[in-house]
């Protein structure tokens, strides 16, 4: 019964839209593209877990996060701290003064591991880490800004903010965290060299595999009733109060949601790029996560994913090509965006590749009904 | 004079709102008996939908108390005024233009209000009962599959009221809910108003005397902030001091 729904699900359009968009990840992609530009996809993936969270935190809710950045560092520096660890054992930095703790910490004279390094000994510590850390920053500050009932313009001001900060404390701390070089030189996942081309490989696959999982939570969130009440909070939000909703609670939620998605992407980036650093939480990073978002269309999972795939395609060939003009590029394509198709890539699709679509099924339907008939004209 | 307090579904007393010294409420009492529709009239900048405010927590009271079924509201959250059975209709009609007929008012049925409530949320049998019962009553059983920002302006109002209906409130108030509306939609929102207070509590805020005439029981008129007179539509209507600040111009 439930299986039967399932592949209903399937043969409707939104689940077609699924299917093309993992056989594009999970077949196209790795049979088209060698090992590092597969790895280079599975990079750019891991922005469209932010981009996700941004659909449902901003377009879905109105809540616009400049800062996304810093959930998707954190997520980043939890899995880098394990992967740390692991490549500090003290056979492998029997050269430093202090054996068994990172290297950037013996060059900054500790003699012993900070005690918030301690649990990242544990991978099952570490996943937890990936998805509470986030959570728990972003719970303070949407406690802290939703219960007074700051939105709008202060609260991306404010998100902003904090990722500029978060920065600075990086960088100002390196001996716990490596300062702007970030955490570097991660080698193996327990005991699992993650530099081959093998593991890059399978990590883009693991990687595929996290980025439906959210998606779906994602999808499953919007058609729920909350779903409806984010929308209905986005544009009336006194009317939502009015009708008995504590309107702070789902913004809690959502924003809480959107951070941990972000966590996952950071971690994935971790694992599948090597290190973490500064230069992904801070601002500009936080950034281009919402130009993503709105490029793919806010409203839009999906969009948000392709967003992140075509942006992120564009960003490495014209830094390749154009290094000079590519930041240019990005802020021309976001006020186009924002000017001209304010609902993305999606919003496009939506107005001029779906009025097509409904002539494929006819074609489609036609071929389906003979495939039908004949097999019982077989039994006759 | 004053009867017991237990026989009022709400009772206001000494009311007072103060915005930087400016006193938009002022010492204002009021009490409504159960299943009475009460309109409130009085010239611009009376401080009518400022009593709204404050009943429904959209403003903290300065002074004094608002007692609805022996609980005090000054001192609760919104949402909390809201689930102890007051609903309120904004001025201008707030409903969710992107959402259904059907998905606004089922937004407003008063279950899976948490946020693990309306994750868990499902659109049982009694839901729809529900839905469609309420659209019934506010003429919009056709429309319940349309998107609400296709809704003309009355039937927006009428469905922002179905809003309130549909959470099954003892004390309705609603702020002006003919403005803008054909002669046609006029009478259908009094009929619509007669159905509703079969069961609820209504107050209401109004300007247009010859519907206040249809459908109030009594009719408070207010001045600068306080009740200037109180009583049956005609004996508001002959009061010398309602004709000289209200009726007269």
């Amino acid at each position: 019964m439930k299986a039967n729904l399932f592949i209903e699900w399937l043969k409707s359009r939104e689940g077609i839209y699924y299917v093309l968009l993992a056989l594009l990840l999970v077949v196209v992609f790795p049979l088209a593209l060698d090992s590092f530009r597969l790895n280079m996809v599975g990079k750019y993936l891991t922005y469209a877990f932010a981009a996700m969270g941004l659909v449902l935190c901003w377009g879905r809710s109105g809540i616009l996060s400049l800062g996304q950045g810093i959930f998707f560092g954190l997520g980043g520096y939890c899995m880098a701290m394990f992967l740390k660890l692991e490549a500090s054992s003290p056979e492998n930095t029997a050269i430093q003064s202090t054996p068994g703790i990172p290297d950037f910490m013996d060059w900054n004279q500790l003699t012993a591991l900070p005690w918030f390094w301690e649990p990242f000994h544990s991978f099952s510590f570490t996943l937890i880490a990936v998805l509470a850390v986030p959570a728990l920053l972003a719970f303070i500050i949407a406690v802290a800004m939703f219960k007074r009932r700051v939105g709008g313009v202060y609260f991306a001001i404010i998100t902003q903010a904090i990722a500029a900060i978060l920065t600075i404390l990086i960088i100002g701390q390196q001996g716990f965290t490596g300062g702007v070089n970030g955490i570097t030189d991660l080698r193996t996942l327990m005991g699992w060299d993650i530099r081959t081309d093998e593991a890059k490989t399978l990590l883009y696959f693991v990687c595929v595999g996290m980025l439906f999982v959210c998606l779906i939570v994602g999808a499953w969130v919007m058609r729920s009733k909350l779903g409806r009440i984010l929308l209905a909070m986005r544009d009336q939000e006194d009317r939502v109060r009015f009708s008995g909703y504590d309107v702070a609670s789902f913004k809690i939620f959502v924003f809480c949601l959107a951070a941990m998605f972000a966590g996952v992407g950071g971690a994935m980036f971790t694992l599948q790029v090597g290190f973490m650093s500064p230069s992904f939480v801070g601002i500009v990073p936080s950034i281009e996560m919402v130009i993503l978002c709105a490029v793919g269309g806010r409203n839009s999972l999906l969009g948000a994913i392709y967003g992140a795939l075509i942006v992120n395609a564009a960003k490495t060939f014209f830094s390749e090509s154009f290094p000079e003009l590519w930041l240019y590029g990005l802020g021309v394509l976001f006020i186009a965006v924002v000017l001209a198709f304010p609902d993305g890539l999606a919003g496009l699709y939506r107005r001029y590749v779906m009025p097509l679509e409904s002539k494929l099924p006819a074609i489609l339907r036609r071929g389906n009904a003979e495939a039908q008939t004949l097999p019982v004209e077989e039994a006759k | 004079m004053s009867p017991s307090k237990q026989d009022f579904i709400l009772a206001v007393e000494g009311l007072t709102v103060s915005f930087d010294g400016f006193k938009a409420v002022n010492d204002l009492s009021l009490y409504l008996e159960p299943k009475e529709i009460r309109v409130i009239i009085g010239p611009n900048g009376a401080g009518k939908t400022t009593v709204l405010d404050l009943i429904c927590g959209k403003t903290k009271a300065t002074d004094g108390s608002i007692k609805f079924q022996g609980k005090e509201l000054t001192k609760m959250s919104e949402h909390n005024i809201v689930r102890a059975g007051v609903g309120r209709k904004f001025q201008n009609p707030s409903i969710y233009e992107d959402l259904t007929v059907f998905e606004n008012l089922e937004v407003s049925y008063p279950a899976g209000r948490s946020v693990i409530g309306a994750l868990a949320f499902k659109r049982d049998a009694a839901v729809i009962e529900a839905v469609e019962e309420v659209a019934e009553t506010i003429f919009l059983t056709d429309m319940l599959h349309q998107e609400a920002a296709l809704l003309s302006h009355g039937q927006k109002q009428w469905l922002e009221i179905g809003m309130l209906l549909i959470q099954k409130p003892d004390l309705l108030m609603l702020d002006e809910p003919v403005a803008g509306m054909s002669v046609a939609e006029r009478k259908k929102t009094a009929e619509l108003l007669r159905v509703i207070t079969e069961n609820h509590t209504v107050l209401v805020i109004e300007h247009d005397m010859q519907f206040v005439g249809d459908i109030a029981d009594r009719v408070t008129v207010m001045h600068q902030g306080k009740v200037l007179s109180e009583g049956s539509i005609d004996h508001v209507k002959q009061d010398p001091k309602v004709i000289e600040v209200y009726l007269g111009h």
